[in-house]
């Protein structure tokens, strides 16, 4: 029978300070096949690992019981610090008497320590049902896969690529760019957004190891880290690239106009386009949805009576070297990758919810997104600033922060982090195009935690004579040519009217549509509101809790866009840190099928989440289940699903339950 | 709407101030085949100041006459924007068991929030095809709501609070234009008229001037209160603001009966302080 060694952690006054570790010790000498027990002040300190690897070697202990912090702390750290002893690193059972017991009872002595008898009993008795457990060697994909194209995932396929590893970028937009594109200039050094972000997408477009996939979506993703499969659906441009040389007489000649998406509805686009003139790349695509001749095709194969609408194909017509392509169809592309960064972004809370701000129906009441286009040189206006309504120069504009932010009548009580400050950029910006602007700022409060960020509030309201007013708006409604914008001056204790010429809504941010399909078909979580969730919110920002995928950007959480590069490189190195190893380690606390009891009857593979249960014929042909190790991520579901007690967990099988059990009440 | 009897409660001001609104109320209905039957022995909503008071009694003054309604086993309807408000804000009470068996004591016998309350707005707009006999073409119309009729929605349940449209349509349907405006549901000042004119002007004055710059020919109200508010103070706006205002303040009632083919006398056209009459003749109404 096997000997096993105790040791009892008192994690300085952590545990010693409520559990008395001479009475535990005391206990432990008692318990069957226990032949050694020994105290640390940290066991997980040098000095209490040397301590640890000294008992087993001159003890000639067999299994080892640490009685100390929880699992998820130090379990890898003492697997490591047994076998460096010798031992198989999985004859090792941890009892958690730290969170589970010192932390939740320090009101209560004597109860404390005889809960950590008996989380000591347990662990005795479920280690010296231990087997020996290996590790495995599994290969692995040297590729990566960033959906998202903005500046978030910019960074991390750049950085990734120039690391030598191939990657590819999947962008559901005919251009990548994100939300970064539309601005017109960034706080706090007000350089301009193009200037500093379109180097960057040329690289990605130029660079050797980017695959670059726009207007393409991903749709599902099997697999595990270091060998993950994906599906991306290429949607057809109905243009070869191969062909176009993006002179750019297609979008001019279409006759069919609709609002641009990259305006926000400010000013028209063609049926064929490329949403902005940097596109990357810059090859446009046709607008099914609005293309005369698609519409033509569609009511021929409708077979409706009437008049048949024009054929339109001005664009195939003129186009030089002959680059539509009506055949081209949709395609699904399968792709092997090692490791996926998620950086799907942002979009603006829909303010047409706020009735008091007029629901949308005042055309001079207009987001912070579209003043971007209107500040901006490649807007619709050329940049200069107009009122959508007239065409005439606003010269009293009012800004309304946290719409759709910090507003529990909405369902949003986070803050958007960003507005606060391109408010402040917003006004200076106004000042500058027009020095006859003033600017109101109705705030809550005003966060400018970043750096330079404070200095640049004092810009706007010293430079820009920005006017701050800390309060909620109550009521926009148009009189005549201008906007009466009523609220309270919560410092004065006022009710507070002002009539605009313009007023700007800071619309919240959001993740983007389709976020949470997107993280249910990776398997990673997602809060309530579709933020992607991350391993740890401090010490794992930016690693989602599925191995292998990794986080970037305003999918996560509202950030600026040095927050989003930096975490665009964090991820791209978490994501080199898989794809740089030569091999992968399989866990082996797996499930395991003992092939005499399986009736085959797979309610086994209905309960995994993971794809993880295979079937075979055996030598006396009945079909029965077998785990697939490398996709199984031990988390119990067949066990309990199995009805005939054939399934088993490595390292947590039943007879290893029960005898913590039994150990209980013993 | 049309055929369906209900519990008609008028509420103190139709009795009073607001004859006008009680009788266009009645004429309509009756064309329209909408019977009233008026609740026998009401009695106060309470209005503003009984919840102010004691928020029991605030309940409790509703609740008779709930209890009056149930006993005939009809909904209640009422011209009376502050009556449905207050009638509503009770059955909406009543949900809650404690203060059901609360205010139950304090009437005398059971009392429960069964009974459905719809404001005469609400049920008048139900069905828009009325049998028009003279078009209210050319008339601009600014409908005004006030507070009490939509606010607040969790309890009213009724129509947008910020950009109502129901009276909206029902204007519309009468052939007359109804402006987009942003003061529909603004205060008109409320009770305030006697302890802070001042106060009641400045509202007033904003909602009327407002309406009139958008080019709005008259207002149209579906609360005594606010009627009363905005017609009766115009005068001495006018000389405050030394800008001619006079803008008939009518209820809604009232245009649909013009368009019913009702005379203005018959609709009490007569009783408001800013004559209508030269306003209803040069649209050829009147
Ligand atoms: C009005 C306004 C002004 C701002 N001004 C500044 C400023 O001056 N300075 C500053 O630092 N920050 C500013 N910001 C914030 C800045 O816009 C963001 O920090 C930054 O753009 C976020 O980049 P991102 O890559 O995380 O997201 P995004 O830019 O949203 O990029 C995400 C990309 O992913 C794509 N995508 C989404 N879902 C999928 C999918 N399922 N499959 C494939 N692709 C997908 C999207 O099409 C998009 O291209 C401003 C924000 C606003 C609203």
């Amino acid at each position: 029978m096997a000997r096993i060694g105790v040791f009892v952690c008192h994690c300085g006054s952590n545990i010693a300070g409520t559990v008395n570790i001479a009475q535990v010790m005391a206990a432990a000498q008692t318990m069957p096949l226990v032949t050694f027990v020994a105290d640390n002040k940290y066991s997980c300190s040098e000095i209490g690992q040397t301590a640890i690897r000294e008992a087993i070697l001159k003890q000639k202990l067999e299994r080892v019981v640490i009685a100390a912090c929880s699992p998820q702390m130090h379990e890898a750290t003492f697997r490591k610090t047994v076998a460096q002893a010798g031992l198989n690193p999985y004859l090792l059972e941890i009892a958690n008497i730290r969170e589970h017991c010192s932390w939740v009872h320090s009101n209560d002595k004597a109860a404390a320590t005889k809960k950590a008898i008996e989380l000591v009993k347990m662990a005795v008795a479920k280690v010296a049902r231990h087997e020996a457990l290996f590790t495995k060697e599994i290969g692995l994909t040297k590729k990566a896969l960033v959906i998202g194209g903005g500046i978030s995932g910019i960074q991390a396929a750049l950085d990734m690529a120039n690391a030598g590893y191939p990657v590819i970028l999947v962008e559901r937009e005919p251009t990548i760019g994100g939300r970064m594109a539309q601005l017109d200039k960034t706080f706090p050094t007000l350089d301009c957004s193009s200037c500093i972000l379109t180097p960057k997408m040329v690289e990605v477009a130029q660079h050797p190891n980017i695959t670059l996939l726009t207007y393409a979506e991903v749709k599902s993703v099997r697999g595990f880290v270091g060998n993950f499969e994906v599906e991306i659906l290429q949607r057809a441009r109905k243009v070869d690239a191969s062909k176009c040389t993006s002179c750019g007489i297609c979008w001019q000649k279409c006759p069919e106009k609709i609002p641009a998406e990259f305006n926000l509805g400010l000013g028209p686009r063609a049926a064929i386009y490329t949403p902005f003139p940097q596109a990357v790349p810059n090859i446009p695509s046709i607008d099914l949805a609005h293309c005369r001749y698609i519409k033509y095709q569609e009511f021929v194969a409708r077979g409706e009576e009437g008049k048949k609408p024009p054929q339109c194909r001005i664009c195939e017509r003129l186009c030089p070297p002959q680059a539509i392509d009506w055949e081209q169809s949709d395609q699904v592309l399968v792709e092997k990758v090692g490791a996926i960064v998620v950086a799907t972004g942002y979009q603006t809370f829909d303010h047409t919810r706020y009735g008091e701000f007029g629901a949308g129906r005042y055309p001079d009441v207009i987001t912070g997104i579209q003043l971007e286009r209107l500040l901006s040189a490649s807007g619709p206006t050329e940049g200069e600033v107009v009122r959508p309504s007239d065409g005439t120069h606003p010269k009293t504009v009012v800004f309304v922060s946290c719409v759709g932010s910090r507003d529990e009548r909405m369902g949003r009580a986070y803050c958007s982090n960003v507005c606060c400050m391109y408010m402040a950029k917003q006004a200076i910006l106004l000042k500058e195009h027009d020095p006859e602007v003033q600017s109101y700022i109705f705030y809550i409060d005003i966060r400018a935690g970043g750096k330079g960020y404070e200095e640049f509030i004092r810009r706007a309201q010293e430079e820009a004579r920005a006017i701050y007013l800390r309060g909620r708006i109550s009521h926009i409604y148009q009189d005549g040519k201008k906007l009466i914008v009523r609220g309270e001056d919560s410092l004065l204790g006022r009710p507070v009217e002002i009539a605009a010429d313009l007023v700007v809504l800071a619309t919240g941010i959001e993740p983007s549509a389709g976020a949470k399909e997107l993280a249910q078909s990776l398997n990673i979580s997602y809060d309530a509101h579709g933020f992607m969730v991350e391993a740890h919110p401090k010490l794992r920002p930016v690693e989602s809790r599925t191995e292998g995928i990794f986080l970037a950007g305003t999918a996560i959480a509202p950030n600026d866009i040095p927050g989003c590069v930096a975490q665009g490189s964090a991820a791209a190195v978490k994501a080199l840190a898989v794809l740089s190893r030569p091999s992968l380690v399989s866990d082996p606390m797996v499930a395991i099928v003992d092939p005499l009891r399986c009736t085959g009857c797979f309610a086994c593979q209905r309960a995994c989440a993971f794809n993880a249960i295979d079937s075979q014929v055996t030598r006396d042909g009945k079909t029965i289940a077998v785990v697939n190790e490398s996709l199984c991520k031990g988390c119990g579901l067949c066990v309990s699903a199995c009805r005939g007690v054939a399934m088993n967990l490595k390292g947590f099988s039943q007879q290893q339950l029960l005898a913590e059990v039994n150990a209980l009440w013993r | 709407m049309a055929g369906r009897t209900y519990a008609y409660y008028p509420g103190c001001a139709l009795h009073g101030t607001a004859r006008e609104y009680d009788v266009s109320a009645r004429l309509v209905c009756q064309t329209l085949n909408v019977k009233l039957q008026e609740i026998k022995d009401w009695s106060c909503c309470g209005a503003s100041s009984a919840a102010s008071l004691s928020p029991l009694l605030g309940i409790a003054l509703p609740a008779h006459n709930l209890k009056l309604a149930a006993a005939m086993e009809l909904p209640i309807t009422t011209p009376c924007a502050m009556c449905s408000y207050r009638l509503k804000t009770a059955a909406h009470e009543l949900k809650d068991e404690a203060t059901a068996r609360q205010v139950s004591e304090v009437l005398g016998s059971a009392v429960g929030p069964e009974v459905t309350v719809e404001p005469l707005l609400q049920v008048l707009s139900e069905d828009l095809s009325f049998p028009i006999r003279k078009p209210l073409t050319g008339l601009k119309v600014a409908c005004y709501y006030g507070c009490l009729l939509v606010r607040p929605k969790s309890v009213l349940q009724f129509d947008d609070e910020e950009n109502p449209q129901t009276m909206d349509r029902l204007i519309t349907a009468l052939g007359a234009e109804a402006i987009d405006w942003g003061l529909k549901t603004e205060c008109c000042g409320a009770g305030l008229p006697l302890a802070r004119p001042d106060l009641v002007h400045r509202l007033a004055y904003r909602i009327i001037s407002l309406a009139q710059r958008l080019g709005a020919d008259c207002i149209a109200t579906a609360c005594p209160m606010c009627q009363s508010n905005l017609d009766i103070h115009q005068k001495e706006i006018e000389a405050e603001h030394g800008e001619k205002l006079g803008l008939p303040i009518f209820y809604f009632t009232q245009l649909l009966g013009l368009a019913l083919g009702f005379t203005p006398r018959e609709l009490y056209l007569h009783k408001h302080l800013t004559n209508p009459l030269p306003l209803l003749r040069a649209k050829g109404l009147g």
